[in-house]
């Protein structure tokens, strides 16, 4: 009797609830197509002032391709030292209860809303030939400005904090309890984090490496500061968009589209393999 | 210490570090006159190496003429040219070659033929006051293991750097391989000249090549090889109003404020040739 009537009013309620909803999903819709469209229009327009020969033309020329050759080296680059060196940081802010937490978070942020261009002023200063560290490196005969390290390491500064962010929020959704269990069953902390943390985690260390990828793959400001530009040398594609708007037009509208394809495919690629691990997870959970 | 002390010691930072900024100007803003006409602005897209002069020759020129503002922006030349073809709002253009100029008329924003010289700049090397590389002649530009900063070839002091490269590989006594050898020690190109000269200033590199009036504003924290009359390039800076400014008249005035004997004697202070005598 119990169950019938609550189906009943199951049935109510979703016959109640139909109609307003619709009305409502257009409604929000609607609302929500100019900041679309007003983030689409402008990137197809990229596409319509060139035309595949000149696309072509354009992606045979010696500076167009060093420049993608540069991006990539250096953003995977970013990327891989942004795991070794974030991740422990990401862990250490997942506890909670760790001490200077809130410096350290905040910390963290401060690169994502810094300009740029403090980064690379910032940067000089410390490992410039002149600045804190700069006689000591010179002693080692290390030489930071200007070079592909500079470039890599202005990436770094500004694209970090994104992988740390994920990583952390991952880390932090692991049940104390059951590290608790592993370590109870005799895993040491390495085998707690390898068998346990990693695999229920890994899917946030992913999405997190990602944006830090791309948001390298775009910087600028602190990388024409701290690494100059030098075809070849450090002239990532951001910054032959740069120039080529000034004296090749085609240039910087065939690596734009080169950008917006290539983070456009790693984000799908990257959000729908995200989708279905999600999707298998709450299949687990449900069973 | 606290970790709340800490961030209330960080904010407190932040906070001084924003607001100093604006109490400075408020400092500097002068109240408005009571019954004066609508102020009106003047728009004035400049070469980047002309920040100081026309500054200077601004603030006098605002001085004379009560209600006039005049707004200035400053970048290199190919930027301003290509603001100027995406019809960036403006009233005139100083730009540092002819070459951008003749863009400006390309795009239809200024009339041909009312372009005209106002000021004439050389190229000189400059380097960190304390001279890291200890250069001493413009062979030692050539010694390997130098670190060079050059304007890109986009900028039109690049392009003038490359030319007195060309001009010097034909002379004997710096051999025809000066060019390569110099052009293999540049480690960055920059996209304007301030850029170069900041990175020299600051001595993250040896040397670089920049207009006279550049060391000129910097000279404190600069050294220079000057570059003899035969190899040297001389620039020309033409000026112009922009065809569909709505200040025709303002910007005749200043073009020929700037043309006056007083605006010569302010660019020549600041280290450009001037071309009226």
């Amino acid at each position: 009797m119990a169950s019938r009537d609550a189906e009943l009013i199951e049935i109510l309620e979703n016959s109640l609830a139909d109609r307003p909803k619709q009305g409502l999903d257009v409604l929000w819709k609607l609302l929500a197509l100019p900041l679309l469209l007003f983030i689409v229009i402008p990137l197809f327009a990229l596409f319509l002032r060139t035309s595949f020969r000149d696309f072509f033309a354009t992606l045979n020329q010696a500076q167009v391709a060093t420049a993608i050759g540069l991006s990539l080296i250096t953003s995977l680059a970013t990327m891989v030292v942004t795991l070794l060196v974030g991740t422990p940081v990401a862990y250490l802010l997942a506890q909670r209860r760790y001490r200077f937490h809130r410096i350290v978070d905040t910390i963290i942020d401060l690169p994502t809303v810094l300009p740029p261009s403090v980064a690379g002023v910032a940067l000089l200063m410390a490992f410039g030939r002149r600045g804190l560290f700069g006689p000591f490196l010179s002693s080692l005969g290390i030489n930071i400005p200007f070079t592909l390290g500079a470039v890599i390491m202005a990436q770094t500064f500004v694209a970090a904090p994104f992988y740390v962010k994920a990583a952390t929020i991952g880390f932090a959704g692991i049940d104390l309890e059951l590290k608790q269990a592993a370590s109870l069953d005799g895993a040491n902390r390495w085998q707690t984090f390898r068998y346990v943390t990693l695999p229920l985690s890994w899917t946030a260390l992913l999405s997190g490496s990602v944006m830090t990828w791309a948001r390298a793959l775009g910087e600028f400001g602190a990388t024409i500061l701290f690494a100059g530009n030098f075809q070849g040398k450090t002239q990532t594609m951001p910054l032959a968009i740069y120039l080529g708007f000034e004296t090749d037009i085609n240039v910087a509208l065939t690596l734009s589209i080169v950008l917006v394809c290539f983070s456009f495919l790693i984000l799908m690629i990257v959000k729908g393999f995200l989708h279905r691990k999600l999707e298998s997870d709450l299949e687990l959970a449900s069973k | 210490m606290h970790p709340k002390l800490v961030s209330l010691f960080f904010v407190i930072i932040l906070l001084g570090s924003a607001c100093a900024p604006q109490a400075g100007e408020n400092h500097l803003t002068p109240v408005a006159p009571t019954a004066r006409p609508q102020p009106r602005t003047l728009t004035v897209l400049a070469a980047a190496s002309l920040t100081d002069s026309f500054k200077e020759l601004g603030q006098r020129f605002e001085s004379q003429n009560p209600g006039v503002r005049l707004s200035f922006s400053f970048a290199g030349s190919q930027q301003l040219a290509q603001q100027i073809d995406q019809g960036a709002p403006a009233d005139v253009f100083a730009s540092a070659s002819k070459k951008y100029m003749d863009a400006a008329i390309a795009s239809m924003r200024v009339a041909d033929g009312t372009p005209t010289t106002f000021a004439q700049n050389r190229l000189v090397v400059i380097f960190p006051k304390d001279n890291p590389a200890g250069l001493s002649t413009l062979q030692d530009l050539a010694k390997p293991g130098l670190k060079l900063d050059f304007a890109d070839i986009s900028v039109p002091v690049g392009q003038y750097t490359l030319d007195f490269l060309d001009k010097a590989a034909q002379e004997a006594a710096l051999g025809a391989d000066f060019k390569e050898k110099v052009l293999s020690n540049v480690v960055s190109y920059e996209m304007d000249v301030k850029a170069v000269v900041s990175k020299i200033s600051l001595g993250e590199v040896d040397a670089g090549v920049v207009y006279f009036s550049d060391y000129h504003t910097a000279a404190g924290t600069l050294g220079r090889l000057d570059i003899p009359d035969a190899l040297n390039v001389i620039s020309s800076y033409p000026i112009a109003p922009i065809a569909d400014g709505k200040n025709a008249d303002l910007a005749e005035d200043f073009i020929g404020w700037v043309l006056s004997p007083e605006g010569q004697a302010i660019l020549s202070r600041h280290g450009f040739v001037p071309v009226t005598p």
